[in-house]
C-alpha cells in the first residue's frame, strides 16, 4: 500500500483516506438508487396487498426482479419529444428533478464512526459538513424547478398546469417545514446533522430522541415531506384524473423513469432526515455503545418504517385540492410551526439546553 | 384564487382577453378535456376556459358515442331491440331490459306473472347496487382514493359472477322478455345471492369508514356543486342527483311498477344538494337496495314453482318442447320471431334506474317495427347540469362534479 502511495506521490494514510471516500460514496449513491428501485416494487406489492391483488409476481421469485425488468424496458423504449417542446429544457427537466435528491443524500449520517480493519474511518456519510441542514434544505428545494421546467417545456396545457401547481405548492409548505426543523436546531444547538444524531444517541435512552421533545415539529415535517416529495395526498403536480399525468404527461422512456427515481430518492432523503432529526438517527435503544453496523441497521429499519408510511398513506387517502394545501400550509401549519418554535425558545430560555445540569 | 358559490344570475367576472399586460387578468387558457380524458367517464368532451384555475366558461359536448340506438329500434323490430338496450347504460344492462319490456307490456297489455315481477325487482336492485359501486369506485379514483376502486370492484366482481350464474353472461345479459324473464332463478343461485347480500352491508360500512368521515374526502365534496331544489327541478335532474338536492322523488314509490309497493325501503334524500349529499344518497341507496334484494329472495322462496313468463301467445315464445310437438305452437313461434306486431298506439313507461328516470316511449302503427322509439336517458339530463355546477369553481372540482353527477355515455349518446 505504502509503495503505491509513494509512486503516486502521497503518504499511505492519504491513499487509504482517498480509497475510503471512493468506496463510501459509491456504496451510498448506489444504495440510494437501489432504494428507489426497490421502492417501486414495494409500492406495487404493498398497494396490491391492500387491494386484494397479487402485484408483480412473474419476474424472479416473488417478483423481486421486477425493478430490473422495468429498468430494461425504460432504457429500450423510444424517447418521444413532443412537437413544439423546448428541447434543451425538456431534456434537462428530469435531471433537475432527480439530481437534487441525489445531492442531498450527501449530508445524511447513516451510522456512527465506522471502525473497520482496526481503524476509525469517520461517520458513514458522504460529507460531514457543519451546515448540513442548510445544505439539505437549499439543494432539496431545487427539485421543484425540475417539475416546473418539465411542465413548461413539454408544450402541453396539462403539463403546464401541473408545473404551476407544483410552484404554488412549494411556497406553501416549505416555510413551515423549515420552521419545524428550526425548532430541533434550537434544541440541539447545531445544524450539523451528525451532531444532532449523536446528541440523541449518547445515552441510548429512546426518550432522548427529539420526537419526545418535539412531537408537533415531527408531525409538521411529516406532512411537509409528503408535499416536498410530491406524494399523495399532495400530488397535484401529477394529479392523474384532471391533469392526465400532470407535469410528466409528455415524458416517456427513461426520462419518465428518472422523475420517479427522483421522487423515490427524495422520499428516502426525507425519511432519513426525519429519522436523524426526531428518531435518534443510528441510536439503538438501550445500547449506547452499539457497534456501527448495528446502528446502521437501526437507521435503515427506522427509514423503512417511514418509507412504508409514505406508501400506506398514498393508497389510503384521497387527494387534497391544491388550494386546500395552500390553506393548510399558510393557515394551519405555519402558525403551528411558529408557535412551536416560540415555545421551544421560551423553554430553552427558561431551563437551558437539554442535557445541561 | 377566488371561488364562487353558484347563484342564479351570478356570472363570474370574465378575465379580460385583450389586456395581456395585466398580470392578474392575462389570457384565458382554453383546455379541451376529452373525449379521451381519464376523468370524463367515457367519451364526453368538455371545452373549458380557465382563468388561472378558475373555470370561466365550460361547454360539454356529447355525441361521441352516438350509435343511433333509437333508429336501430325502428328498423330492427320490437323483440330484437332487447339486445341493444343492454348497450345503453352498460353498467346496469338488466335495468334497461326491464324498462324496455315494461314499455312494450304497457303497449301490448301483457300481464306479467308475480314471480317474474319479483325476479325483475331482484335484478333491478342488484343492477342498482352494481351501478352505484361503479360510481363510488370511479369517483374514488378521480379524487385519488385509488384503493376504493378495488374495494368496490371486489363486490362488483361477485355481483358479476352471480349474474353470470343466473343469466350466463357477466355483462349485456339480455335476460328479460316481454311478459317475464327468460328462465327461472335456480335455487343455488338464490343461495349464492343471499350469501353475497348478507355480507354486503358490512362492505358498505367499510366504504363509509374509508370515505364518509375522511376530512379530505369531506373537503373535496362538501359544498362543491350545490344544487338547490328549484334548480334541480328546472334542469330536470333526476335520480340521486335530484334526491341529493332534497326532492323526494323516487319512481319506485311515486308510481310503483313491478310490485315495488310490496317492498319495504326508505328513499334517501339530501339537504344541500352538493357532491357530498349525492355521495351519501348513493351509499344509502345501496343499503336500501340490499334490503329489497333480501325481501325479494324471501318472496322467491314463497312463490317457488310459479310461472315466470306470461302465457300470452301473441308476444311470448312457446316452450321449445311444445313447438316440436304442436303445429299451433310452431306457428306461434314463427309469427313471433318473424313479424311480431304490437297494437296501434303509443306507450311510455319510466323506471327508477340508478341514474334517474329511465323512460321508454314506444309508438306503434300496428306493424312489426316500431313507428318511434324514444329513450329518455337520465344521464343526458345530468350532463346538462355540468356547466351550472362547475361555473366559477376550480378546475380540480370538476372531477368531483363529473363523478358525482354520475352518467354513462352509452346512455347519454344512445
Amino acid at each position: 500500500m505504502n509503495d503505491i502511495a509513494a509512486k503516486l506521490g502521497m503518504t499511505g494514510d492519504q491513499l487509504e483516506g482517498l480509497l475510503a471516500i471512493l468506496v463510501r460514496n459509491t456504496v451510498i449513491l448506489i444504495g440510494v438508487i437501489n432504494v428507489a428501485a426497490v421502492m417501486t416494487l414495494v409500492e406495487r406489492k404493498v398497494s396490491a396487498w391492500m387491494q386484494y391483488r397479487h402485484g408483480p409476481n412473474r419476474v424472479g421469485p416473488w417478483g423481486l426482479l421486477q425493478p430490473l425488468a422495468d429498468g430494461v424496458k425504460f432504457i429500450f423504449k423510444e424517447v418521444v419529444i413532443p412537437y413544439g417542446a423546448n428541447k434543451p429544457l425538456y431534456l434537462l427537466a428530469p435531471a433537475m428533478a432527480a439530481v437534487p435528491a441525489m445531492m442531498t443524500i450527501a449530508v445524511i449520517p447513516f451510522a456512527n464512526d465506522v471502525v473497520l480493519f482496526g481503524k476509525n474511518w469517520g461517520p458513514l456519510a458522504i460529507a460531514d459538513i457543519d451546515v448540513g441542514i442548510l445544505y439539505l434544505l437549499a439543494i432539496g428545494s431545487m427539485s421543484v424547478y425540475g417539475v416546473i421546467l418539465a411542465g413548461w417545456a413539454s408544450n402541453s396545457k396539462y403539463s403546464l398546469l401541473g408545473g404551476l401547481r407544483a410552484s404554488a405548492q412549494m411556497i406553501s409548505y416549505e416555510l413551515s417545514m423549515i420552521l419545524a426543523i428550526l425548532a430541533v436546531v434550537a434544541l440541539a444547538g447545531s445544524i450539523n446533522l451528525k451532531e444532532i444524531a449523536a446528541l440523541q444517541a449518547s445515552t441510548g435512552n429512546p426518550l432522548d430522541w427529539f420526537f419526545f421533545k418535539q412531537p408537533l415539529a415531527c408531525f409538521l415535517l411529516l406532512v411537509a415531506s409528503f408535499a416536498e416529495t410530491n406524494r399523495h395526498p399532495f400530488d397535484f403536480a401529477e394529479c392523474e384524473p384532471e391533469l392526465v399525468a400532470g407535469f410528466n404527461t409528455e415524458y416517456s422512456a427513461m426520462k419518465w423513469a428518472i422523475f420517479f427515481i427522483g421522487e423515490y430518492s427524495a422520499m428516502a432523503v426525507m425519511s432519513a432526515l426525519s429519522v436523524v432529526l426526531f428518531w435518534g438517527g443510528w441510536s439503538v435503544p438501550f445500547m449506547p455503545d452499539a457497534p456501527w453496523y448495528l446502528g446502521f441497521a437501526a437507521f435503515l429499519a427506522k427509514v423503512s418504517v417511514y418509507l412504508f408510511l409514505f406508501v400506506w398513506v398514498r393508497w389510503t387517502l384521497p387527494r387534497f385540492r391544491f388550494d386546500q394545501l395552500m390553506r393548510i400550509g399558510w393557515k394551519v401549519m405555519l402558525p403551528l410551526a411558529l408557535l412551536n418554535l416560540l415555545a421551544t425558545g421560551a423553554m430553552l430560555a427558561l431551563f437551558g439546553p437539554p442535557g445541561a445540569p | 384564487m377566488q371561488t364562487f358559490e353558484y347563484a342564479p344570475g351570478l356570472v363570474p367576472p370574465r378575465a379580460k382577453t385583450t389586456d395581456g399586460d395585466d398580470p392578474l387578468h392575462g389570457e384565458l387558457l382554453k383546455l379541451n378535456m376529452g373525449p379521451q380524458h381519464p376523468a370524463t367517464h367515457g367519451v364526453l368532451r368538455i371545452k373549458v376556459e380557465l382563468d388561472g384555475e378558475t373555470i370561466v366558461r365550460i361547454e360539454p359536448e356529447v355525441g361521441y358515442l352516438h350509435r343511433g340506438k333509437e333508429k336501430t329500434c325502428e328498423s330492427l323490430g320490437w323483440r330484437k331491440f332487447f339486445v341493444h338496450t343492454d348497450r345503453l347504460d352498460y353498467v346496469q344492462p338488466l335495468m334497461n331490459n326491464i324498462g324496455y319490456a315494461l314499455a312494450l307490456e304497457a303497449l301490448g297489455g301483457v300481464k306479467v306473472p308475480e314471480r317474474a315481477q319479483i325476479i325483475r325487482v331482484l335484478l333491478c336492485e342488484m343492477s342498482r347496487i352494481g351501478s352505484h359501486l361503479i360510481y363510488l369506485a370511479t369517483t374514488g379514483i378521480d379524487l385519488g382514493a385509488i384503493t376504493m376502486f378495488f374495494f368496490c370492484f371486489k363486490q362488483r366482481e361477485t355481483l358479476y359472477e352471480l349474474l353470470d350464474a343466473y343469466t350466463g353472461h357477466r355483462m349485456n345479459n339480455t335476460y328479460v322478455r316481454i311478459g317475464g324473464v327468460y328462465a327461472d332463478v335456480d335455487e343455488r343461485v338464490q343461495d349464492a345471492i343471499e350469501a353475497w347480500i348478507d355480507q354486503f352491508p358490512a362492505a358498505v360500512d367499510e366504504f363509509e369508514k374509508m370515505l364518509t368521515g375522511n376530512r379530505i374526502w369531506y373537503d373535496r365534496n362538501y359544498r362543491i356543486g350545490a344544487i338547490t331544489k328549484e334548480e334541480a327541478l328546472a334542469w330536470s335532474l333526476n335520480g340521486p342527483n335530484l334526491r341529493g338536492a332534497g326532492v323526494e322523488l323516487d319512481l319506485r314509490k311515486a308510481q310503483p311498477y313491478s310490485g315495488y309497493e310490496r317492498y319495504e325501503f326508505e328513499v334517501a334524500v339530501g339537504t344541500v344538494g352538493d357532491c357530498y349529499d349525492r355521495y351519501l344518497v348513493r351509499v344509502e341507496e345501496m343499503r336500501q337496495s340490499a334490503r329489497i334484494v333480501k325481501q325479494a329472495l324471501k318472496l322467491l322462496k314463497e312463490t317457488k314453482g310459479a310461472e315466470f313468463l306470461a302465457e300470452d301467445r301473441r308476444y311470448v315464445l312457446p316452450p321449445k318442447d311444445l313447438v316440436r310437438s304442436s303445429m299451433e305452437e310452431l306457428i306461434h313461434q314463427f309469427k313471433i320471431v318473424t313479424d311480431m306486431a304490437l297494437p296501434k298506439g303509443c306507450a311510455y313507461h319510466g323506471i327508477e334506474s340508478s341514474k334517474g328516470e329511465l323512460g321508454f316511449f314506444v309508438a306503434s302503427d300496428g306493424t312489426s317495427t316500431p313507428l318511434r322509439c324514444h329513450i329518455r336517458a337520465p344521464g343526458l339530463m345530468n350532463v346538462q347540469a355540468i356547466p351550472m355546477v362547475s361555473m366559477g369553481r376550480l378546475f380540480s372540482d370538476m372531477v368531483s362534479l363529473i363523478g358525482s353527477l354520475d352518467f354513462v355515455m352509452g346512455e347519454v349518446d344512445r
